[in-house]
């Protein structure tokens, strides 16, 4: 394996607190040095990261890659490549799949799946409960055995609070942590944007911002009760996150992600019913958006992930009560938070990067996250400022459903490296 | 020439108030048409329409079968089942095939709100919303107005109050754009359960009772309380709903003016308005019927490009 050399990069690493220009050379999948100016080994590739910021490799802990049953839609390998091109080093890919990775098997599968692409690393989440049927747990223990980094049956919430209960205690077993998809369904019910005057206006069902605080405190109350680690997927309101501060401030085992999509977008998108910005939770209002900011700047939030999911145009393209819940973001998310979060100073830089990398390591318990010393070798090199135009023909994955095309964003990725190997590089 | 509504007619919002006069004006002479004993007209001769009907309708499709009939466009009724859909063929697929035969107007019904504009975006014919989901019925919304504005001769300061199951109602939606933005005060009453919790930045006043609509209103626009949403928990019984929201004899008497009563149709006789009401003196249902027509050939004529000034020349000689 050649030696990389990454030159004269602002080296931006909050697991070190470091901030400084400098270089990282890579060696045997492992960082092998980082410092003010190192002397490149004979052979190595040397990458110039001038005007580049180089950081711990993006890990995305909630997507969907839709394979085994909807390859057409998205598999495993296209996933992973639209991961390593958005800058992530590791993917974690949830289980409602078809047939549902609910058993040691499947969890192998998107495993050799995931070598096999050679690209982002893909981690298997296992589901919670068979089939997520929401009835019978699954075999937590073999799947961890096998490979899975965490369990959720997202998708669908666990509507049985026993289950979820039972989840999380026998989920302290394994140390890992349980995610769920918040959503009361009885609120939520037939609904296809958020509860407001714009689905008033619109004549479409609402789905109140209720649907998912009811299940976030009861989340956050169970994980009270059994010290088991549950993590909310996709926090998408303001309430959400009064109810997580509240569990954080008694010292609760809870943790939290939000979207991107979540802090750049509201519900005026939806204006002209256009599918592409209809998403599960879906998107909620200015107000939302602000807390939701500023949950991610005081530490409320832990992680940015995706909620990447690739939908066929022909299912996209229907009336919107019919079409598919969903959108890409693999290789959008890091433009949209440097455009709407750390461009107008939301967040620091240093801050986005512990969301979209150091976070999700720590709290599943995965490799890298940080440019240390001896740490596995994902690293991902961006320009901050490089603007571009979202094009869909140009996405690695299979997706074309973004809310994003035609718009200008801030921030591009130049080279992703996952285990000390270059799966994606922008040349010029 | 550039039609003066644009391509298509899918809702009220979005219109001006000059447009919708214009859509008033225009229907108003074309009313005489249907008095005729000969009633036809040759305005629309050569043009193809076809009436796309997602979901059961007799009132509105007789009504815009008429209109077309009357303005001598070849006309065709295509009756989709939502089970027939269901199986196959996508609704931009099926508008697609019916475009290749070469039409120039769809009118369109349809359960998912936003159907029309789906529609109207993916193919070049003109489309007419005749009801999309719980958004918009354009026409109705309009030959309630025609109704008010015969009675009444104006719409400004008047004051109308929607009744019932707003959630769920595309003619609720487009009464309360048009009637706004012909500056009349719009006010809704039902239970809380039917009403749309962001009603009032919807710019209306809500009643909770129907006395105190009653008490304020000029003219009451009650609503089909359709047998489905007691079936979906969202009212305990349809007998409570009379007790309490229904449109009755004795209430009416108890209302300082006379007030007009509006009906979309089809009524549940007994539930939202008794009998005696809907029959009574103050009913102008059946007069919204015959302004159903007039309306519906007004933006027939509109869309297919005519000029306004025209409007007395779609009334000559057959």
């Amino acid at each position: 394996m050649t030696d990389i050399l990454l030159r004269g990069g602002r080296l931006v690493d909050p697991s070190n607190k470091l901030d400084a220009i400098g270089d990282v050379l890579i060696r045997a999948g492992k960082i092998e040095s980082v410092g003010g100016n190192i002397a490149a080994p004979d052979g190595a590739t040397i990458v110039d990261c001038s005007g580049q910021v180089v950081a711990p490799g993006f890990i995305d802990v909630h997507c969907h890659l839709r394979e085994p049953g909807r390859e057409d839609v998205e598999t495993i390998a296209t996933g992973a490549r639209a991961a390593a091109a958005g800058g992530f080093t590791a993917v974690c890919a949830m289980p409602n799949t078809d047939p549902v990775t609910d058993n040691q098997a499947a969890v192998g599968f998107v495993l050799k799946q995931g070598r096999a692409a050679n690209a982002a690393r893909v981690y298997p989440i296992g589901a919670i409960s068979i089939g997520e049927m929401g009835e019978r747990l699954a075999e937590f223990g073999e799947m961890v055995g096998a490979g899975a980094v965490a369990v959720s049956d997202d998708g669908k919430p666990v509507v049985s609070a026993q289950l979820m209960r039972t989840a999380l205690e026998y989920a302290r077993t394994f140390g890992i942590p349980v995610a769920d998809h918040c959503e009361d369904p009885t609120l939520a019910a037939g609904g296809a944007m958020n509860e407001g005057l714009v689905s008033a206006r619109l004549g479409l069902k609402g789905i109140p911002g209720e649907a998912e605080e009811i299940m976030a405190i009861r989340d956050i109350l169970l994980a009270k009760r059994t010290g088991g680690h549950v993590h909310l997927c996709h926090m998408s309101t303001r309430g959400s996150v009064e109810l997580i501060r509240w569990g954080k401030d008694r010292n609760i085992n809870v943790t939290a992600e939000v979207c991107p999509h979540h802090l750049s977008l509201t519900e005026d998108e939806v204006e002209g019913y256009n599918t592409n910005a209809k998403m599960n939770p879906p998107l909620r209002s200015a107000d939302d958006v602000a807390a939701l900011c500023q949950a991610v700047k005081d530490g409320t939030i832990d992680v940015i992930a995706t909620d990447h999911a690739p939908h066929h145009n022909d299912e996209k393209e229907r009336e919107f009560s019919d079409a598919p819940n969903g959108i890409v973001g693999l290789e959008t998310a890091l433009a949209v938070n440097l455009t709407w979060l750390v461009k107008p100073g939301v967040i620091s830089l240093s801050t986005l990067i512990e969301k979209m990398s150091c976070a999700p390591a720590r709290l599943f318990h995965l490799p890298g996250g940080s440019l240390r010393r001896g740490v596995a070798a994902d690293v991902t090199v961006f320009n901050p400022t490089a603007e571009w135009v979202v094009d869909p023909k140009l996405f690695k994955t299979k997706g074309r459903n973004s809310p994003y095309v035609g718009r200008t964003l801030t921030g591009r990725v130049g080279c992703t490296i996952v285990d000390g190997r270059i799966v994606h590089q922008v040349q010029g | 020439m550039t039609a003066p509504l644009g391509k298509d007619l899918l809702g009220l919002e979005h219109l001006s108030a000059d447009q919708i006069n214009l859509i008033l004006d225009t229907a108003e002479p074309l009313r005489e048409i249907s008095e005729r004993a000969i009633k036809k007209v040759p305005t629309l001769r050569g043009a193809t329409i076809v009436n796309l009907f997602f979901e059961a309708s007799t009132r509105t499709r007789i009504s815009f079968e008429f209109a077309e009939k009357r303005m001598s466009a070849d006309t065709v009724n295509v009756a989709v089942s939502a089970s027939s859909v269901s199986k196959g063929e996508t609704l931009v697929d099926t508008a697609k095939n019916l475009e290749a035969m070469k039409i120039d107007m769809v009118v369109m019904r349809h359960g998912s709100s936003g159907a029309a504009k789906f529609l109207a975006e993916r193919i070049e014919s003109n489309v007419i919303n005749a009801g999309d989901g719980m958004h918009e019925h354009p026409t109705q919304g309009l030959l309630d107005m025609l109704t008010l504005r015969q009675r009444f001769g104006t719409l400004a300061g008047k004051k109308i109050c929607i009744c019932g199951d707003v959630l769920h109602s595309r003619v609720a939606r487009s009464n309360i754009w048009g009637l706004t933005k012909l500056g009349a005060e719009v006010a809704v009453c039902g239970p809380r359960s039917l009403l749309p919790s962001a009603i009032e930045e919807m710019g209306v006043t809500v009643f909770s009772r129907i006395e105190q609509a009653i008490e304020w209103a000029d003219a009451l626009n009650v609503l089909r309380l359709q047998l489905e949403r007691m079936q979906a928990g969202y009212i305990p019984s349809l007998r409570e709903y009379n007790r309490v929201f229904g449109v009755t004899r004795e209430r009416l008497e108890r209302a300082p003016r006379d007030i007009l009563i509006l009906h979309p149709g089809p009524m549940n006789r007994g539930v939202e308005i008794d009998s005696d009401v809907a029959d009574g003196p103050h009913s102008v249902i059946l007069e919204q019927v015959t302004n159903g027509v007039a309306v519906r050939m007004a933006v027939l004529y509109l869309l297919a490009g005519n000029s306004p000034q025209l409007a007395d020349a779609a009334k000559g000689v057959a």
